[in-house]
């Protein structure tokens, strides 16, 4: 097995996980909450990768974001990479492809908290902001974790868009599923194996862990 | 201070009604003010615009002063900006955060010390004490209602709306409370607004009265005012009891409360809780008129009188008698024509005693 694929999957899983928690909660709350007669709009907007190959998303991303185009300027200015076949580029290309896999548990688990309790803390003089963080919050916290646990599955696991946007680069952009490819192609068969029995064994734990979070609450407090 | 509150406003759902309320309420002497209407009629939604939780579609919503909502000028004040204590009909207590917690809600800003200060002394004011460290799940229906009420008043609000505060609880713990919510909003020292549809808590938490129909108010007044004189059918129709007279208990004798409205006293069933005042309740067909002297019946209550206004209804007439106490009574037209029912008319009004319903009124 190759340890920097390894490094390299789980730092790719982590960002991608911490960037949607930032972005993606503040989506979520907006999908529960507005009733913006063209919200459908957005949804399917956010739901746009699960169904489109990640090539496309890819391609538009090479095309957006490569060197040629002002984006891709500026994103060497700032970053001094260029977009393409970089980490930074992986990042992104994951925070996009993994969107719907965390708006759409946060966005159920917010729905899901009594809107009289929101509205009570704001009879009472609460900010918006702190009565999320005193209210909502802690009644959604374990579909929100659910969100986060899926979205840190699925990057792990991503591949189409990482070969897009990262191709091959040990290091830099070789993630595991990359190297499961790498080793099928060179007809290596007990490394590919062992990277994917790894993979298999994750994904299932985190699914449990997912059905499990989603079931039951380990705290009940929610006794309405 | 100035505690005048005045709305005009409307709200329209798409597809649904339009709620139109408009109503001067000076709020300064009359402590609590009954939203009184059916299911339907738009009261939680007039509610609900006044504590800022939904915006009107437009018109006008001032208090004290303030305008809290101006349609044309685009001025809308946030809830956490009126200073409103609210009470929602299922109470919405915290359930992440125990007794002590839900109540100290409003007030992070005082400080820790200030804070618990607060709790306990709302906490005592309401009786709760010994719940102060108990989650919302652990406690009974009307523990929750106090638990909320405490909740409304720790940041000292400078009105209280209440939405239906009794109808989340089951009968028996209904008509106790019924009598402890009118002390509590009494003794807070804050003007309340009350929306309810049950006529005994207009009658048992009212001063004054608001009746909503259809999405529009329709009268407004002091509650027995309105429940002697009702401004129209529809309003009629609705507060149901054509008298109701305001007692005081003169004395209690098997199992029957008598109770005095000026020269007259009445026997009724001893609800049971009647501690001086109350609200004595009959409805106009449960009045039977006599020829004057009447002949010895097995109703209770025998009140000669003369009969002063007659007003013909469908199939019935509906009498306005003078019977030392003004009465309203609903008798087929063939009985009025047998007994030639007009004004100036000599009669006695028979009400049996479990006609009579009390309405205890404490505080």
């Amino acid at each position: 097995m190759d340890p920097s694929a390894l490094r390299l999957s789980f730092a790719l899983a982590t960002l991608t996980t911490l960037a949607l928690l930032g972005l993606g909660l503040p989506i979520a709350h907006w999908l529960a909450t507005s009733r913006w007669r063209w919200k459908f709009l957005v949804e399917a907007v956010v739901a746009l990768p699960l169904v489109l190959p990640p090539t496309v998303l890819g391609f538009y991303l090479l095309f957006g974001l490569g060197p040629n185009s002002p984006l891709g300027r500026a994103w060497e200015a700032v970053f001094g990479q260029r977009f393409p076949f970089s980490f930074g580029g992986l990042l992104v290309a994951s925070v996009l492809y993994s969107l719907p896999f965390a708006v759409q548990p946060f966005s159920a688990a917010l729905a899901a908290v009594d809107p009289r309790l929101v509205e009570a803390s704001h009879s009472l003089g609460v900010s918006s902001l702190a009565t999320f963080f005193r209210v909502t919050l802690p009644l959604s916290w374990n579909g929100i974790l659910a969100g986060a646990v899926l979205t840190f599955a699925h990057t792990l696991g991503e591949f189409g868009v990482v070969l897009m946007v990262g191709g091959n680069i040990a290091g830099e952009t070789r993630t595991l599923s990359i190297a499961i490819f790498d080793h099928v192609q060179a007809l290596e068969y007990g490394p590919a194996n062992r990277t994917s029995a790894l993979l298999l064994a994750m994904s299932f734990a985190v699914l449990v862990l997912v059905y499990a979070l989603q079931r039951r609450p380990f705290l009940r407090w929610t006794g309405r | 201070m100035d505690r005048s509150l005045s709305f005009d406003f409307a709200r329209r759902f798409p597809r649904g009604p339009t709620i139109r309320a408009r109503a001067e309420l000076a709020l300064d002497g009359e402590r609590v003010t009954v939203l009184f209407g059916p299911s339907g009629s738009g009261k939680t939604t007039a509610l609900r615009a006044l504590a800022g939780l939904d915006r009107p579609d437009e018109g006008v919503i001032r208090f004290a002063g303030e305008t809290w909502f101006d349609g044309s000028a685009g001025a809308f004040v946030r809830p956490q900006r009126r200073a409103v204590g609210f009470l929602f009909q299922d109470y919405a207590l915290f359930p992440h955060l125990g007794v002590a917690r839900n109540i100290g809600f409003g007030v992070r800003r005082l400080g820790r010390a200030a804070r618990e200060a607060r709790v306990r002394e709302l906490a005592a004011r309401l009786g709760i004490e010994a719940l102060l460290s108990r989650r919302p799940a652990e406690l009974s229906g009307g523990q929750r209602q106090r638990v909320a009420l405490a909740r409304a008043l720790a940041p000292s609000p400078r009105l209280l709306l209440l939405d239906e505060p009794l109808s989340a609880l089951d009968a028996p713990a209904r008509a106790e409370l019924r009598g402890e919510l009118r002390r509590t909003l009494e003794s807070s020292g804050v003007p309340a607004i009350v929306v309810t549809h049950d006529r005994v808590e207009a009658l048992a938490l009212g001063d004054r009265m608001v009746v909503m129909i259809d999405g529009a108010i329709r009268q407004a007044g002091r509650v027995d005012d309105v429940f002697a004189a009702p401004a129209d059918v529809d309003v009629a129709r609705v507060v149901g009891t054509e008298n109701v007279l305001r007692v005081r208990l003169a004395r209690r004798a098997e199992g029957l409360a008598f109770v005095r409205s000026g020269a007259v006293e009445l026997a009724a069933i001893d609800p049971g809780g009647l501690e001086d005042e109350a609200w004595a309740c009959i409805r106009a067909e449960e009045i039977v008129l006599e020829d004057a002297p009447g002949p010895i019946t097995s109703a209770q209550n025998l009140l000669p009188g003369a009969v002063v206004a007659r007003a013909e209804e469908g199939p019935l007439v509906r009498l306005k008698l003078d019977c030392g106490t003004p009465l309203v009574a609903l008798v087929t037209r063939a009985s009025a024509e047998r007994l030639g029912l007009v004004p100036g008319r000599r009669i006695a009004a028979l009400v049996k005693a479990p006609a009579v319903r009390l309405v205890p009124r404490n505080g």
